[in-house]
């Protein structure tokens, strides 16, 4: 077992294969109450969080809904500011700079998201939606910006005539192409990929991937893939992150992590997902967890999974586990796994309970 | 006799572009017992099916023909007061989304006792009672305290347990449940698929699970039927359909699907998109999409039975198709103009 070795700023910023690189980040909504919106409590929506993202690589970052995982998305964006911590982006830190020391690198980090029926403007032609960035950051304009239109609707397999319609025209998965194309108009390097595919019907859910795949290749992208369908992260993902409460309670490569993960909550996450084939569903054991996430506002003491643990133990609820690397590159926050030399604990062993 | 039998089962829905029939000549039925999975896309009609077995379509819609038998009588023949006594007590729904199916201003108690008053006659106190049991059943904790609460006061996961204790609580005979666990989380999800699967065991009720997800389909159906626009195309046991699919669009439901337990190779998508209700193929609606597609798929598509039960609405089966050769990806008219034409009428909620 190595000991924890989360990378002080210095060394990283050497480090040119490291595209995004995040550090103790924290991002507390507050809750205020009273005439004088006295601060009460916070949300904690991330509550310090460590990765790296490798430049043309994707990372998944999977959890359930109120884990956080996409405010952590969009705080690496700066689309809400963080309260705490550092996002450098190829070595600069974004955290701190003002509107107009950001904009420029705006250009380098897009976002998609997941509802294509709620982020395109109804009263604008899709041409004019991708259009838009291309003027504000002055990339293109009158003809030329015409023409990167083309490209780009070409780019997402879309026609080039397309650009006269409006949103309401296009179906789910049309819809998410120009999603796409919006986000690649700028030539971005990071594109923050918000659950893209959730609302989209298997089939069309498939034509998306794939194109996002492609595009990867193409342009040598680099995606933080936010999601909670774990079967897409695994297809997309060359590494996976599991955000659980506002903390990542595992990391590792994408194979390491589906076939050998450490963390309970990973292990019980993973066993829960059915699979589309009756014969696999009949022989595998399930570990179902008993009740809900907590509340981020009143996170559990120590391990925050320690009220949903099959193993608990006395150490879980008093202590918070270090986030150790066991094996190069894969990282787990648990006591369990630590004293047990970085074994997983055998979850279908025991009785289920619900 | 089955107990639940749907026969040739039209519905329309009148739109500012025209009528669109939404579901159109589907035939099936459910043994008591057993679980039926109805997938497929939105749009394709699965659950305008289930709204048309309980009578609740929506003002500008009409069931303009067909039988639905509900133990062997016709539920398109009763009143609205006839109806009501059947809902609930008979037949029994779960839907999507807890948070806007349940009453906000009524209690979780009064909402599940409700049901028992009207439709076994309790009293207030042994409906109240009987809803302390059925919470229990589902595992709440605390049920007797909670009954005073508020559907806000529950998460995503306790409200749909409590939608499954309300529409259990009559011991219905079919219980649908309408994409059941889609809004919910994996974990919660793995919990409600549980207990579907023990209170069916327990109360011997038939399910028609209606859902996109053929992993949940995998895991909870004996029968599953596949829709596409507004039909059956195929229908099996689920053994069959995922080993021996015979309709391509089954076959491409299952090879676009990501699949955990098989590394990511690169996924097969089903070109184009779901068909326009309002502009349907004169033939088989699938065929704009499909890669076996022959000059035959222009006719109307009979079903082909392959025995035991396992049936498709194809021609690749049909003899008159021999010698055709599939047309080609690039003599293919153009799909990508029609479809871009208009996205599929979004007919319910």
């Amino acid at each position: 077992m190595t000991a924890p070795s989360v990378s002080g700023h210095g060394a990283v910023a050497t480090a040119s294969d490291e595209l995004v690189v995040v550090r103790d980040l924290h991002k507390y909504f507050p809750i205020t109450a009273g005439v004088f919106s006295r601060h009460v409590a916070d949300v904690r929506a991330v509550d310090g969080v460590d990765f790296d993202i490798r430049r043309g690589e994707t990372l998944g970052l999977v959890g359930e809904s109120g884990s956080g995982k996409t405010t952590a998305g969009r705080v690496i964006l700066r689309l809400t500011e963080a309260t705490k911590g550092s996002i450098r982006f190829e070595g600069r830190e974004l955290v701190g700079l003002s509107r107009g020391e950001l904009r420029p690198l705006r250009k380098e980090m897009q976002i998609i998201f997941q509802d294509p029926y709620a982020s395109l403007n109804p009263r604008m032609t899709v041409g004019s939606i991708i259009r838009e960035p291309l003027e504000i950051h002055k990339i293109a304009q009158g003809k030329d910006a015409d023409t990167r239109v083309q490209e780009l609707l070409r780019l997402v397999g879309l026609q080039p005539y397309h650009a006269n319609r409006y949103p309401h025209e296009f179906s789910g998965g049309q819809r998410q192409r120009v999603g796409v194309a919006r986000a690649l108009a700028v030539n971005p390097k990071f594109i923050v990929a918000d659950e893209p595919v959730s609302a989209l019907d298997v089939s069309i859910q498939a034509q998306v991937i794939n194109l996002l795949q492609e595009l990867q290749q193409k342009l040598g992208l680099t995606y933080l893939f936010i999601a909670h369908d774990l079967s897409v992260v695994r297809h997309i993902s060359n590494r996976v992150a599991v955000m659980y409460v506002g903390k990542i309670v595992e990391i590792a490569d994408r194979d390491q992590l589906y076939e050998n993960p450490l963390h309970p909550y990973t292990q019980a996450l993973l066993s829960a997902i059915p699979i589309p084939d009756p014969g696999v569903e009949r022989r595998k054991k399930r570990i179902i967890l008993s009740g809900d996430i907590p509340s981020p506002v009143n996170p559990p003491s120590g391990c925050r999974f320690h009220t949903r643990c099959p193993v608990a133990f006395g150490r879980c609820k008093v202590e918070v586990p270090a986030f150790n690397e066991y094996e190069p590159g894969h990282r787990a926050a648990c006591h369990w796994v630590e004293e047990h030399g970085g074994k997983a604990p055998d979850l279908t062993a025991g009785p289920s309970v619900l | 006799m089955a107990l639940l039998e749907v026969h040739d089962l039209k519905t329309t829905f009148k739109t500012e572009d025209g009528t669109v029939a939404a579901v159109n000549g589907l035939s099936f039925s459910v043994e008591p017992g057993s679980t039926l999975g109805i997938v497929g896309e939105s749009g394709s009609g699965k659950s305008v099916t289930s709204l048309s077995i309980m009578r609740l379509i929506a003002q500008n819609g009409r069931i303009e023909r067909g039988k639905i038998l509900f133990k062997g009588e016709n539920l398109l023949d009763k009143s609205e007061a006839e109806m009501r006594k059947i809902r609930g007590r008979d037949i029994a729904m779960i839907f999507q989304d807890p948070m806007t199916s349940l009453n906000p201003v009524l209690t979780i108690g009064e909402q599940i006792a409700e049901a028992t008053r009207l439709h076994l006659g309790l009293s207030h106190k042994d409906a109240l009672d009987k809803a302390v049991e059925m919470l229990e059943l589902v595992r709440i904790p605390l049920a007797r305290q909670r009954l005073k609460d508020y559907p806000h006061q529950f998460s995503g996961g306790m409200r749909q347990r409590v939608m499954i204790a309300m529409a259990l609580s009559c011991d219905p005979a079919v219980l649908i449940a309408d994409e059941p666990t889609t809004a919910l989380d994996v974990t919660i999800q793995a919990q409600i698929i549980e207990l579907m699967n023990e209170m069916q065991q327990r109360l011997g009720s038939a399910i028609i699970l209606i859902t996109h997800d053929l992993g949940v389909v995998a895991e909870t159906c004996e029968n599953v039927l596949v829709m596409y626009g507004g039909n059956m195309v195929e229908y099996a046991t689920a053994q069959e359909i995922f080993e021996q699919p015979k309709m391509p669009y089954t076959m491409g439901l299952l090879e676009s699907l990501p699949r955990l337990d098989q590394a990511g190779s690169r996924l097969v998508p089903i070109e184009g998109q779901p068909p326009n209700l309002l502009r349907m193929p004169p033939g088989c609606a699938f065929a704009p999409r499909c890669r076996y597609r022959m000059p035959i798929c222009d006719e109307p598509v009979a079903l082909y039975d392959f025995g035991a039960g396992h049936v498709a609405r194809c021609f690749l089966y049909e003899a008159r198709a021999e010698g055709q050769k599939p047309i080609e990806a690039e003599n293919r008219p153009a799909i990508a103009d029609s479809a871009v034409a208009q996205a599929p009428q979004r007919l319910t909620k």
